[in-house]
């Protein structure tokens, strides 16, 4: 059978080009639109004859358009079709061909044919990881981008398909694609259009630069930013609106335009609200509500106009509990960007993909304002949602419930009431135990340490949930954002606790750890670290106690701290922790025993930082303290090292907390 | 559809026109708003207010001069008119000048009588966005949570979709969503205020709004169109497409487009054999008419139809009313050959037009060409030139070779810019019948009456013709023949270059583009001409003169037999007596009755007469297409009357316009 009905294959390796033609076109016939023999054809290892057909030098062009003909049909097959033809080299060969038309070398039928089939194989998303174009090839790519038409739309496909990473970005600026693009943004083509703006997005998306340098364009007069809030019309086919929108949200972002810009706060906030109502296919609702929650996730001014725009926050419950039918339609792959490709083709998925984009965008939204938030939480049936989310759902959907839940425990008063009845607290330590998304625990542990502030009353639950184990094992993590919330959770957690939860948090997170975090390259994590050894060494007893075990560790820590290049921020922090452990009994004779610490306060007494003396000189004047045991003699060996005649040159400061302070320091002397 | 015009028309025109013909932004905002039938809110009403509401400059600020010490002082003020439902979409804007003690500000609509004494949205038929709390009051005493709070300094705008019945708000330009649906018609704009030093501005259009309201009417404008685009036609067995090319093709044949008519019909496989001598008999008939050669025509007429005029006397007595005017001309077949003029040049055939309804464009046919072959005595006659009363106005005139036996045309117009193709000829006449399809005279009484322009005095009337006027001319002259030709619209200037396309089939609309070269040489000598020739009654001629003198006799004689026989008729004797008061004069062209001289005039009869055989044939007097257009231009003011917002954006000529 095959041996009968695929005769035409023999002919495809004749040297009669004649016949090999024959042999082709009937290749073609048989591929159009048939994914089966599509399939078949690749596997029989086809592909290869025919990118050596294409290779050979000067072969008839209209064998090799016939040739590219049937690779373009091959690629628009299934994606394991497209990435088989670039396994089997078929991209260098293209671009071969392109540069080689560059010279006149080919027919513009051919170059067109070309484009077309990189475009179907960059559309099934089988782009070759970076770096994967040269400048050279890339400004051939753009020449050919600005006519005709069809060119226009696959130049635009494959730009917009290829531009991944920030070194493409900037590639693709320099080698004029923003030009190209303002070009393409103003042709009559909506399918030429379309995938421009997707390329604009991808171009933009987090790069400050190019961002910068596209917003500054122009084509006919426009500026780039006004032919996008033009294609945002609402008169405009949707698709467009959206991609519009997109594009200016990528560019207000990356910083080209502010929240307050009218094209921002007014048309792209409204275009997207818009996108979001119930009439709109649920692809469009759902690429809306992302794109909102990203255009929403900083600004207050931002948050607080969408709050208000046409009941977004009713709007967005919808999507919590909206079952899409299957009438509603799956979008055509060409309306959708690169970016969500493909993910709309299972409507079953539906109902999850709006549920995250709902969350997210309350995420956003209760970011900052307490207002918002108080109006969020309200939202029929959102608490259960988000806690069943946070326990069952898939992990995307998961990290939306988190990052709605991190938002919202922002507001104290939510903290003590919704959150207290819906023990979030138990679904949030299943996944910060379970998870293995970095992601996904980091947003967690950042909830967590809200949900350990003192006022919190989850705070003692959490505990026996064996948070404090958990968190030191945290610390240890290679990513600094978890270690950074690890410590920051330890140090809520250790703000006015108990002794048995310090001794804990010591024990489990041990001195050696403590150094290593105080040795971290990220200062934030050093500021939590002393922060968090500050809260430790608070009430006279818990301070006498964990210097008893572990005095020597800490006196060295804090000599490393303040011996290091430091900022005066971290500094400061380091004199606080000695002035917390002068304020102990015992713990004070770990500073006098020291004369090392002893001149390295008097040296911070007097160098030119206002924060420093003052924390140096609460220090002192913690030593001191009238009443205790001891003062005298501490008293006068530092009367004896010249302490109070420092203090006494101190008085002359213009700065009203130092002087309080050197004033209550010199009245304990007696 | 096929019958689109080539007009570009992205707005909805204009309508109805200006007050006082400036710009009027409120009036711009609802074009198809009919302001003498239901005028636009344009101010607060200093009437239909409570006495402690009080207005200020030109009752667009509003304050509050009460007590304000409960509810009960509570103050409204509703606009001077109820909000059109053609608007489609109304919407007006309140800025808060001062929130004064309490800020307790209502804004929204209420229907004629609810109770003043109250703020918008307490009372049946009246709703409210109140600024205190920033709930919404939908008839009802107490108010659901809806928006944000306003106060000094903020400006709310209030908008009501008269398409779907839903009203919204917005705050600073910030939509807010929809706030009441199922709105009742007839609402006005309202506003209320409670307590002491509360002070608002009202923005009812006449500045820009600080919320971008035509993106949103651009966007309803779209989905109305969607609608009607996409509209389900049950088209199983293809009958809605074979109906509609049969509109568009009895729109042709009706108007004896014939070439047209018959590409229409090959490209849509029509049957189409039938009708071809039907066309180009009456084209024959409206050559010669509109021709001037009344005569000939008549006698054609007689010849090709034979018991028509019989049967009609009115329609035939108009013919000869029109037959003396042109013999008052000297253009009348009976005259003409002995009004020669040697001073003047022989001109040729002239596109036998059909109805061709443009201003100053003189059509000037001459015998003997191949378009005409039945007529065969007249091949040797020599036409005369029709001149325009204006003197400065020159008749250009295009002389090709006398002799040839082509159809060569000869194209005279008053302008000296191109040299109008068949094609564009065409798409003039059709553009200007389907604008001749107005709605029928019941609504006269709602349209602007275009004043024609003096007569006699029109010299500085340029190139681009001035339609108008002669609508309006024909709408007076020709209210005995055609009812329903009045004109009603703005006519734009259509002069959009088609490519030349001369015709080549079999039977050609007898329309050749004409050579450059001979236009540009014959330009001085006509002008000069032109300009320096004195008209004279039937050319000058004393024999022609005697015979109009006898023909005027005759039908005068056919005048009486009529009233003897038909009864009195006023419109008959109106039309003789004009046509007869041309007499009075020794310069007719330029007398208070010379506008019957004009080649326009001759367009009604042509109508006349064109409808007339249709209907003996048992066709309609007017093709279905225009009836169609009428129809939907008639609906669609019903819709405005009706209460329906959808006739905002359902412009007709706006709609055709916008065909890609």
């Amino acid at each position: 059978d095959v041996e009968h009905s695929r005769a035409y294959i023999d002919q495809l390796y004749s040297n009669d080009s004649q016949k090999c033609f024959q042999a082709v076109s009937e290749l073609k016939f048989a591929v159009i639109g048939n994914v089966r023999e599509k399939g078949s054809i690749i596997e029989q290892g086809i592909v290869v004859r025919l990118l050596q057909i294409l290779r050979t030098p000067d072969m008839d062009a209209i064998l090799k358009t016939e040739v590219v003909t049937v690779l373009n049909s091959l690629a628009k097959g299934l994606p394991e079709h497209a990435s088989s033809l670039v396994q089997a080299g078929l991209l260098p060969v293209l671009w071969e061909q392109l540069e080689a038309c560059v010279g006149g070398g080919g027919t513009n039928v051919y170059i067109q044919m070309v484009l077309c089939c990189l475009r179907s194989v960059y559309r099934q998303g089988c782009a070759p990881p970076p770096p994967a174009w040269d400048h050279k090839l890339l400004s051939t790519l753009i020449q050919h981008g600005y006519h005709p038409p069809s060119n226009q739309e696959c130049v635009a496909n494959i730009l917009a398909h290829a531009c991944k990473t920030c070194e493409q970005q900037q590639q693709l600026v320099e080698a004029g694609g923003a030009d190209l693009i303002a070009c393409m943004l103003c042709s009559p083509v909506t399918r030429v259009q379309l995938p421009a703006l997707h390329c604009l997005a991808a171009m933009c998306f987090n790069n400050e630069r190019v961002s910068s340098i596209v917003s500054t364009k122009s084509y006919g007069g426009k500026a780039v930013p006004d032919l996008l809030v033009g294609l945002m019309a609402r008169d405009r086919p949707r698709e467009l609106q959206l991609a519009a929108a997109t594009s200016l949200t990528f560019l207000h972002r990356a910083g080209a335009l502010s929240a307050d810009d009218p094209k921002i706060i007014f048309k792209t906030l409204q275009c997207l609200v818009r996108m979001c109502r119930r009439d709109r296919e649920v692809w469009e609702r759902v690429e809306a509500a992302n794109t909102l929650a990203y255009l929403t996730e900083v600004s207050t001014e931002l948050q607080r106009t969408a709050a208000m725009t046409d009941h977004l926050i009713l709007t967005m419950n919808d999507y919590l509990k909206d079952t899409p039918t299957s009438a509603t339609n799956i979008p055509q792959p060409l309306c959708v960007s690169p970016v969500s490709n493909r993910q709309y083709e299972n409507p079953s998925t539906w109902p999850e993909l709006m549920l995250e984009a709902a969350l997210r965008v309350y995420a956003s939204l209760g970011a900052n304002d307490e207002d918002i938030r108080q109006k969020v939480i309200k939202t029929e049936g959102l608490m259960n949602t988000m806690v069943t989310a946070l326990s069952a759902a898939s992990p995307p959907v998961q990290l939306a419930a988190v990052r709605c839940l991190h938002s919202l425990s922002r507001s104290v008063h939510t903290l003590r009431t919704t959150f207290q009845d819906h023990m979030v607290w138990r679904p949030l330590m299943t996944v910060l135990k379970t998870s293995n998304s970095e992601e996904l625990v980091k947003v967690a542990s950042s909830t967590l340490c809200n949900l350990l502030l003192e006022f919190s009353p989850a705070k003692e639950q959490i505990l026996d949930q064996g948070a404090v184990e958990f968190l030191c094992g945290l610390t240890r993590r290679p990513h600094p954002g978890l270690r950074l919330n690890a410590v920051w959770a330890l140090m809520n957690m250790a703000f006015q606790a108990e002794h048995r939860v310090k001794a804990s948090i010591l024990h489990h997170l041990g001195t050696d750890q403590i150094f290593r975090l105080l040795s971290d390259n990220d200062v934030h994590i050093l500021m939590k670290t002393l922060g968090l050894l500050r809260n430790l060494l608070s009430t006279k007893a818990h301070i006498d106690q964990i210097m008893q075990c572990h005095g020597k560790e800490i006196m060295q820590a804090v000599i490393l701290i303040l011996e290091g290049e430091h900022s005066a921020e971290v500094k400061e922090q380091a004199l606080c922790i000695l002035a917390n452990i002068a304020d102990g009994d015992m713990a004070k004779s770990a500073i006098m025993s020291n004369e090392d610490v002893l001149k390295k306060l008097m040296n911070y007494m007097v160098i030119p930082n206002v924060k420093l003396q003052t924390a140096a000189t609460f220090c002192i004047s913690n030593l001191i303290w009238n009443v205790e045991d001891g003062a005298s003699e501490r008293q006068n060996k530092l009367r004896d090292m010249g302490v109070y005649k420092l203090l006494q040159s101190l008085m002359t400061t213009e700065d009203t907390g130092l002087f309080d302070k050197v004033k209550t320091a010199l009245q304990q002397f007696h | 559809m096929a019958a689109s015009s080539g007009r570009v028309s992205v707005e909805p025109p204009a309508i109805y026109g200006c007050h006082n013909g400036q710009h009027d932004p409120i009036k711009a905002l609802y074009p198809m708003v009919n302001e003498d039938e239901t005028p636009l809110p344009r101010s607060w009403s200093s009437k239909d207010k409570y006495s402690f509401i009080g207005l200020s400059q030109n009752n667009l600020r509003v304050h509050y001069k009460g007590h304000g010490k409960n509810h009960k002082d509570a103050a409204s003020v509703r606009a001077t008119h109820p909000i059109p439902a053609a608007c489609g979409l109304y919407y007006y804007e309140v800025k808060i000048v001062s929130k004064g003690r309490d800020g307790y500000m209502g804004i929204g609509l209420s229907a004629q009588g609810v109770n003043m004494n109250r703020l918008p949205g307490w009372d049946k038929n009246s709703f409210g966005y109140h600024g205190d709390d920033g709930h919404s009051f939908c008839s009802s005493g107490s108010g659901h949570p809806y928006g944000p709070t306003f106060t000094t300094g903020d400006v709310i705008g209030c908008g009501i979709n008269l398409i779907d019945n839903q009203c919204f708000y917005t705050k600073n330009g910030h939509f807010l969503g929809i706030a009441f649906t199922d709105l009742p018609p007839q609402l006005y704009p309202t506003v209320g205020l409670q307590t002491p030093g509360e002070i608002v501005d009202a923005n009812f259009g006449q500045s820009p709004f600080v919320f971008d309201i035509g993106e949103m009417m651009r966007e309803l404008q779209f989905r109305v169109r969607s609608t009607i685009r996409d509209f389900p036609v049950p088209d199983t067995y293809g009958q809605w497409q074979t109906t509609i090319h049969r509109m568009v093709s009895t729109y042709l044949v009706h108007h004896g487009y014939c070439a047209t008519a018959e590409a229409f019909a090959r490209s849509t496989s029509q049957d189409f054999d039938e009708e071809i001598t039907s066309i180009k008999n009456r084209q024959k008939i409206q050559k010669l008419v509109l021709g001037g050669r009344m005569g000939e025509a008549i006698e054609t007429v007689q010849q090709l139809y034979p018991g028509l005029l019989e049967k009609n006397h009115n329609l035939l007595f108009m013919l000869k009313v029109r037959q003396f005017i042109e013999m008052v001309n000297g253009t009348d077949t009976e005259v003409r050959g002995l009004s020669r003029s040697p001073s003047r040049p022989p001109t040729h055939e002239s596109s036998p037009s059909p109805p061709c309804w443009s201003n100053s464009r003189t059509t000037e046919p001459i015998p003997g060409t191949s378009s005409t072959p039945t007529s065969s005595s007249n091949t040797t006659s020599t036409p005369v030139i029709q001149q325009h009363t204006s003197v400065i106005q020159s008749t250009k005139n295009v002389i090709g070779s006398g002799t040839s036996t082509s159809s060569t045309s000869t194209t005279t117009t008053t302008s000296s810019s191109s040299s109008a193709t068949t094609e564009e000829l065409n798409q003039r006449n059709a553009q200007q019948d389907l604008r001749a399809t107005s709605p029928p005279s019941a609504t006269n009484g709602t349209t602007p009456v275009i004043q024609p322009p003096p007569s006699g005095s029109s010299s500085s009337s340029s190139s681009s013709y001035n339609s108008s006027s002669n609508m309006h001319d024909s709408d007076t002259e020709m209210e005995c023949m055609e009812t329903s030709a009045n004109n009603n619209h703005h006519v734009q200037e259509t002069s959009n270059g088609h490519g030349d396309s001369s015709q080549s089939n079999g039977f050609s609309n007898g329309f050749s583009k004409h050579v450059d070269l001979q236009e540009d040489d014959c330009d001085e000598e006509m002008e000069t001409e032109g300009s320096s020739c004195t008209r004279k009654m039937c050319g000058g001629n004393p024999v022609a003169v005697e015979r109009m003198l006898a023909f005027g006799r005759e039908v005068q004689h056919m005048s009486q037999v009529l009233r003897r026989e038909l009864g009195k008729n006023d419109q008959n004797k109106k039309m003789l007596q004009n046509a007869f008061s041309l007499l009075a004069y020794t310069d007719p062209w330029n007398s208070p009755v010379g506008w019957q001289l004009d080649s326009l005039q001759r367009e009604p009869v042509c109508q006349s007469l064109n409808s007339a055989i249709l209907e003996s044939h048992q066709l309609p007097r007017r093709p279905p297409l225009e009836i169609c257009v009428a129809h939907t231009k008639q609906l669609i003011n019903l819709m405005s009357r009706s209460g329906l917002g959808s006739c905002a954006f359902a412009s007709v000529e706006s709609i055709l316009g916008s065909q890609q």
